[in-house]
């Protein structure tokens, strides 16, 4: 528990001491995750195989069907 | 393909390219900063000098700005990978998902660790502690180069690995054979020396800005004493790795090789283009660029190639046409076999499917046999000069990029000699030519990236799965407004990071000013 609090306190104190510069990075990151994790992998990028797909049998029947149509 | 939505692989093909270079401009300064930085507080570590510590901490600022700004970025090409490039995904199977999982799990653990102590812990932990700390951020962010470079090599030169018909992945082999294949190597040497190159003109150029405002003396100095030889000695051995890149890709990619010195008739003592520009496109030879105005350098290509001036380098039209003699099979043949291997792949499953054990043995021996050729399969009946990449593209950014590499090796060994002489001092048109240079250093380092990515199309997997193959069947309009989107939130970063780095820039560091250590 020690070790675990004196790790809190490191990035706490690390935090609460920050610049103004290093505050507005950190906003930066937030957004930009926010940005990227809540809007764009949410909603434009759905792993295509997996939301199509439940089996690994299922996916690799697809992608062979994909990349045998070359007539 | 039955039908190619060109509009969907283009836009695909379009955003990966935009994120990939938007992420590259944040990369290299982390990848080689965190170098200096190691060096830097090694210096104060060892000296007990506070303005090494001071000279550190400034650096370390410019760093966390780039750090914070580029951290993450990467993650949209995973992204990319799996919604639209779905068929290369699956295709690729554990040899591109291993050396990621090690990357993600890595840069995790030793970045966000170790990035924490570097920058909150001057006063927390003990001088060596921090140390290692700097130089383990510097260890983190180049394994983790490591393995994105191992799985671009990979995709360049396929090798230790296994088709298997069965999951219609690649298996890996031997991680070994990935790991240190000499098309790895390579790549990974040379874009992290280039990344240290690149950092080293960013120090240059700033300490240089500082001694032409008579700011920060001290830290301009020795900062630039230290990076120019450090600069130096990146950039000679990104030299050297850049040919043994060379000669990887005239091995394994021969059109890309052919592209990068627009030569379209093969021969013995190839010349080097030591610079060209193409005139305008001749309609009576559509497939060919022809040069306006070239210099050569007589029997050079076929030297630094293969290192005998004899050697034959194939040109574009000896692949795309075929060259018996030399045993180059023409485009056409090889499209007729890779649509036999493709053929025989689904034969093959529907032979087992029916439980025709000797027909599906049959067709894996033909799949087995002309696998090489598999993804010339695709443009069987289709017009083969589609698998030309853009000669101007892969022939101007390689050549931009040399010539570049020249200029910043130059100006590395000017700095290092005028500040060894005790001569630097007014040289207001050096100090100039440091401050825009640090631009041509983003400049050279994505031509790099252009060369070889535009230089290997339309192979996503060389030889064996094309760009028309990989991509997933989703609306093209879906990732054309990914792409403006994209646009929209790196161009903003891009401005953040400039506007921060330019206002730490001028506001200093807190090494005090002394003059006479700039004289001395």
């Amino acid at each position: 528990m020690k070790i675990l609090k004196r790790i809190f306190n490191f990035y706490y104190d690390g935090f609460k001491g920050m610049s103004q510069t290093g505050k507005k990075l950190w906003l930066i990151i937030f957004i930009k995750l926010v940005i990227m994790f809540l809007i764009l992998k949410i909603f434009f990028f759905k792993d295509f195989l997996n939301s199509k797909f439940s089996t690994e049998k299922e996916k690799s029947e697809y992608v062979l069907k994909q990349l045998t149509k070359t007539k | 393909m039955e039908q190619i939505d060109f509009s969907l692989v283009d836009w695909s093909r379009a955003q990966f390219a935009l994120t990939a270079m938007y992420h590259w401009l944040f990369v290299p300064l982390t990848l080689g900063l965190s170098f200096i930085l190691a060096i830097m507080e090694s210096l104060y570590v060892k000296t007990g000098d506070e303005k090494w510590k001071e000279i550190t901490k400034f650096w370390m600022g410019i760093f966390g700005v780039n750090f914070a700004i580029g951290v993450a970025t990467g993650i949209i090409l995973e992204f990319e990978f799996g919604t639209n490039w779905s068929n290369y995904s699956w295709f690729v199977g554990d040899i591109f998902g291993a050396p990621l999982a090690i990357e993600g799990i890595m840069a995790f653990f030793l970045e966000s660790t170790f990035v924490a102590i570097m920058f909150f812990g001057w006063k927390k932990v003990s001088k060596k502690v921090h140390l290692l700390s700097t130089w383990m951020v510097f260890v983190g962010s180049n394994l983790s180069a490591l393995w994105i470079l191992v799985a671009n090599a990979w995709m360049q030169n396929p090798t230790g690995m296994r088709f298997n018909p069965d999951s219609v992945r690649n298996e890996m082999l031997s991680f070994w054979d990935v790991l240190l294949s000499p098309t790895a190597l390579n790549k990974f040497f040379h874009t992290v020396t280039s990344a240290y190159t690149l950092s080293a003109l960013m120090v240059l150029g700033i300490s240089s800005w500082y001694l032409l405002k008579n700011r920060e003396q001290i830290l301009a100095m020795r900062s630039i004493k230290l990076v120019a030889i450090f600069g130096a000695i990146a950039m000679i051995i990104t030299v050297i790795t850049g040919d043994g890149s060379a000669k990887e890709v005239a091995k394994h990619q021969p059109m890309k090789f052919a592209a990068m010195e627009g030569l379209y008739k093969g021969q013995q003592n190839a010349p080097l283009v030591a610079i060209g520009l193409f005139g305008k496109p001749n309609p009576a030879t559509p497939n060919k660029e022809e040069f306006l105005f070239h210099i050569e350098i007589p029997n050079m290509l076929s030297y630094l190639a293969f290192m005998d001036a004899n050697a034959f380098i194939p040109g574009i039209q000896d692949l795309v046409h075929g060259n018996h003699e030399k045993g180059i099979l023409s485009y056409t043949e090889r499209a007729e076999r890779g649509k036999m291997a493709i053929d025989a792949l689904a034969a093959y499953q529907l032979a087992k499917k029916t439980g025709k054990i000797e027909e599906a043995a049959t067709q894996l021996k033909i799949l087995e046999n002309n696998f090489e050729h598999f993804g010339y399969g695709y443009y069987f009946g289709r017009n083969v000069h589609e698998l030309v990449p853009s000669v101007k593209i892969s022939f101007y950014s390689f050549h931009l990029m040399v010539i570049l590499g020249g200029h910043f090796l130059l100006l590395f060994i000017v700095f290092w000699y005028l500040e060894k002489k005790k001569k630097l001092e007014g040289k207001k048109w050096l100090f100039h030519t440091a401050i825009w240079t640090m631009p041509l250093a983003y400049v050279a380092s994505e031509a790099g990236w252009v060369v070889a990515e535009v230089g290997r199309q339309p192979w996503v997997i060389q030889d064996l799965l094309p760009s028309i193959a990989a991509v997933s069947q989703i609306d093209a309009f879906s990732v054309q407004i990914t792409f403006f989107l994209f646009f929209t939130v790196f161009t903003a970063l891009l401005i953040a990071e400039i506007k921060i780095m330019l206002s730490k820039v001028k506001t200093g560091s807190q090494v005090i000013e002394n003059k006479q250590e700039t004289l001395k």
